[in-house]
């Protein structure tokens, strides 16, 4: 692996900042070079709060992100900011609890996965950002559901809300299983 | 070298003032450097001595930054580009009156109020000046979280050796992005230089006087050629810069800040071209790495500056090269931060 | 010949005065009838008196307080015009052990420095600040100042100032007093013996309650510019007495300690 870029974007809410800081912490933990990057201008309101996650082999240039390798959409307006960015083989996981119209999604490999629904099974709205990247996980393969488990603890543990991890760790099992089972449909 | 932590810059920055000592942080809110401030708050009370204050003003903050860098003792403040303005005058007399204080810019898009994303049009403001006056600052510009806490932390120890304020010119990339670090371990305060200047009270010995002030020219002259004398010396010793296939390269980039690190992606993009980029990062801006680039001047026929501003320090990199070689600029503003791919192009104009 | 002198060649006189050991043999170089060198007298003589001389750090600005550097032997540091506020508690704040002063005119405390001023006395500073109030600014020939009584004329309200076009003496102490953060806040007086004596023991009170960490004094000195005021030094003590202390009531304004 050379570079792996991930826009994640959605409401401000949706948690899309901290999944950000999980696959950065995570791949940090897996012995990468690692960037996170928020977006803190004017791009906060008006429908998308968005972070760039950078995994890499080597040393990282740019934290901007121009054409990302994967994208993880929230929401109908992330989607159409940047679902025709995404590099042409690379990942979208997008939310489809919330969004119908897939049109904007340019990538060849498209993951749709109700999170609300998913996280409304397991009895937290909150995790939905935990379910997207356990389905991310799975469709990437560029880290694993466990050591992605053992970035978002380290995560939470350090920001003092240990006691959400069991909920977290649930919702990225889930995520990670219903993604299995998109791309077994869609390859079938 | 401790252990490895995941940080934004700001906070980065300011774990590693702490870390050197730093006991006495001014400063007011401004972004995007509030997580520098925020970290303070949380951390600076629990260190012993530790003196945490929101000030009533940019103003205030710089000056209060005077009254503690007089005791001798470790002291920091920071801002983004609009505060930096108002801190010129109590950066002039810091300067003037030769006390070690360290100064943090994470920069945003200028003139005026601008913008809160990422710029580097405080280059001038930070290099030749800012406040009235001859004097300089030590300006240290790390291109990656991880420099951005190790300069810091080396920031107080140039500081006190040239009793000179150091400022950390970043941007609000650096500052706002996440890396990982590995902060340096806490300096044992015991090996701090003594400061026989510093206003501490007389106690026995011959009263000290913090001034910048000297009524007759003849004194004020005198004054000017000891600070002149001191430059010349920093520039001796500390100049510094970052060298990546220098050694023949087609065109040579220079860049300093986040847009070195951009460059390296466009190195690695030209070399898929078949086109050899080097870089040259400087990495102190005061003193500029003049000397050095002007040797490497002469083995390439161009050499191209890339900012994140309309042409700054373009103009050192074409004072200190002085030749017929190309010396062409791009540059982007307003918070736009220049792709690697864009540069790219712009580079093989001149290839 | 000096006073030192004096005392010294007269072996049958018992010495009564001398010079403080705050102060050093410089002379002043104030004007003749100004009360910057009484007040600055006073001050050195508290910081004997209180065994202080050691461990004070002295702020003074620009103007006719520039010089304190000159003749006070303690530890001083000149700050920017108006920054004297802050730059005290950056001292204080760095060495909670010293005992820090900041001494100011009515331009630098009450214009340029206001919000500095204010600030640290709603911080309740641990800091005394000595506050010299002439109504007008001295050093640079006599300009009008916030404290300008209404009808004084200066070489900027040259018909005297008015209300309309320049607004109203700045109340400085009293404004402050409103504040909660102030422990001790009074204006004094030194044209005669009984306000000497009186301003003298204000100054030991404020460093007592730095030094017992009571937190922030000012004092607030109206004091003689006989020069710009137009006036012999006799005159302009009687203009204190008649008028500016008609705007500007002497005496306590608040002690919470």
């Amino acid at each position: 692996m050379d570079q792996y870029s991930t826009i994640i974007s959605g409401f401000g809410g949706q948690g899309v900042i901290l999944t950000g800081k999980i696959i950065a912490r995570t791949g940090m933990e897996e012995g990468m070079e690692v960037t996170w990057l928020p977006s803190y201008g004017p791009e906060m309101r008006g429908g998308t709060a968005n972070c760039t996650a950078i995994i890499s082999s080597d040393l990282i240039g740019s934290p901007v992100v121009t054409e990302p390798s994967s994208l993880i959409a929230f929401n109908k307006p992330s989607l159409d900011k940047f679902g025709s960015r995404v590099q042409e083989d690379g990942l979208i996981v997008l939310n489809s609890s919330l969004i119908d119209d897939c049109s904007t999604a340019e990538s060849n490999n498209v993951i749709p996965l109700p999170v609300n629904e998913i996280a409304k099974g397991l009895g937290n709205q909150k995790v939905i950002n935990m379910v997207a990247l356990g389905g991310w996980s799975k469709a990437s393969g560029k880290l694993s559901l466990s050591a992605l488990k053992k970035g978002m603890k380290l995560t939470l543990e350090e920001s003092g809300k240990a006691k959400f991890v069991e909920i977290n760790e649930k919702a990225l099992e889930e995520g990670y299983e219903a993604a299995k089972e998109e791309s077994l449909a869609s390859t079938t | 070298m401790g252990e490895k932590k995941l940080m934004r810059g700001n906070e980065a920055i300011a774990e590693a003032a702490i870390r050197a000592g730093c006991r006495n942080y001014f400063a007011y809110p401004i972004t995007p450097q509030a997580e520098l401030l925020q970290w303070m708050a949380e951390n600076m009370s629990e260190q012993e001595n530790g003196t945490f204050l929101q000030a009533e003003s940019e103003i205030g903050a710089i000056s209060m930054v005077y009254g503690a860098a007089s005791t001798g003792e470790r002291t920091m403040t920071s801002s983004s580009s609009p505060g930096i303005s108002l801190k010129q005058e109590g950066i002039s007399y810091i300067a003037g009156s030769e006390l070690p204080a360290v100064i943090v810019n994470i920069m945003r898009g200028g003139p005026g109020l601008g913008n809160i994303q990422p710029a580097q049009g405080d280059y001038f403001q930070a290099t030749k000046g800012g406040g009235h006056g001859d004097y300089r600052l030590i300006a240290l510009a790390p291109s990656t979280v991880p420099e951005a806490a190790e300069l810091t932390f080396e920031a107080f120890n140039l500081a006190d050796k040239y009793r000179n304020p150091v400022i950390i010119l970043a941007d609000g990339m650096i500052g706002q992005m996440m890396e990982p670090v590995e902060l340096p371990s806490p300096v044992d305060t015991s090996d701090f230089p003594s400061k026989p200047w510093a206003t501490t009270g007389k106690n026995g010995r011959k009263s000290n006087t913090i001034r910048s002030f000297a009524l007759g020219a003849e004194d004020l002259k005198s004054i000017n050629q000891d600070l002149q004398e001191k430059y010349r010396k920093i520039k001796e010793a500390e100049t510094r810069y970052e060298e990546i296939g220098v050694e023949d390269p087609d065109v040579l980039l220079v860049a300093f800040g986040t847009v070195a690190r951009i460059a390296r992606s466009t190195r690695r993009l030209a070399k898929e071209e078949g086109i050899d980029v080097g870089i040259f990062r400087p990495i102190t801006l005061w003193p500029f790495p003049g000397d050095r680039l002007s040797e490497l001047s002469r083995k390439v026929d161009t050499v191209f500056t890339v900012e994140m501003n309309a042409g700054q320090m373009v103009e050192d990199v074409r004072l200190s090269i002085n030749s017929d070689i190309n010396t062409p600029f791009y540059g982007e503003q307003g918070g736009v931060v220049p792709d690697p791919s864009r540069i790219l192009e712009e580079v093989k104009k001149y290839v | 010949m000096s006073e030192k002198a004096v005392a010294e060649n007269t072996g049958k006189m018992k010495k009564v005065f001398d010079k403080p050991e705050t102060l050093n043999d410089q002379q002043f170089s104030y004007c003749p009838g100004c009360h910057h060198g009484v007040i600055n007298r006073l001050i050195a003589e508290a910081i004997d008196e209180l065994g202080i001389q050691d461990t004070t750090v002295g702020t003074a600005p620009v103007g006719c307080s520039v010089f304190m550097y000159k003749w006070f032997d303690i530890d001083v540091i000149q700050p920017a015009h108006g920054r004297v506020s802050a730059v005290a508690t950056g001292a204080k704040r760095a060495r909670p052990d010293l005992t820090v002063f900041a001494y100011q005119g009515d331009g630098d405390f009450a214009s340029i420095g206001t919000n500095n001023s204010a600030h640290a006395a709603n911080r309740g500073e641990n800091i005394t600040t000595f506050f010299i109030n002439n109504t007008l600014y001295g050093m640079t020939g006599g300009e009008m100042a916030p404290t300008t009584l209404i009808g004084q004329k200066t070489t900027t309200s040259p018909q005297g100032r008015t209300a309309k076009d320049f607004g109203y003496p700045m109340k400085m102490s009293e404004m402050l007093a409103e504040l909660d953060g102030p422990t001790y806040i009074t204006r004094q007086a030194v044209y005669d013996v009984k306000r000497i004596d009186q301003a003298k023991a204000a100054i030991k009170k404020a460093f007592r309650f730095q030094m017992e960490d009571k937190g922030y004094s000012l004092i607030e000195f109206l004091s003689a510019c006989p020069i710009n005021w137009g006036m012999d030094p006799a005159e302009a003590n009687e203009r204190i007495r008649e008028e500016v202390e008609e705007v500007y009531p002497l005496g306590d304004i608040i002690e919470r300690s």
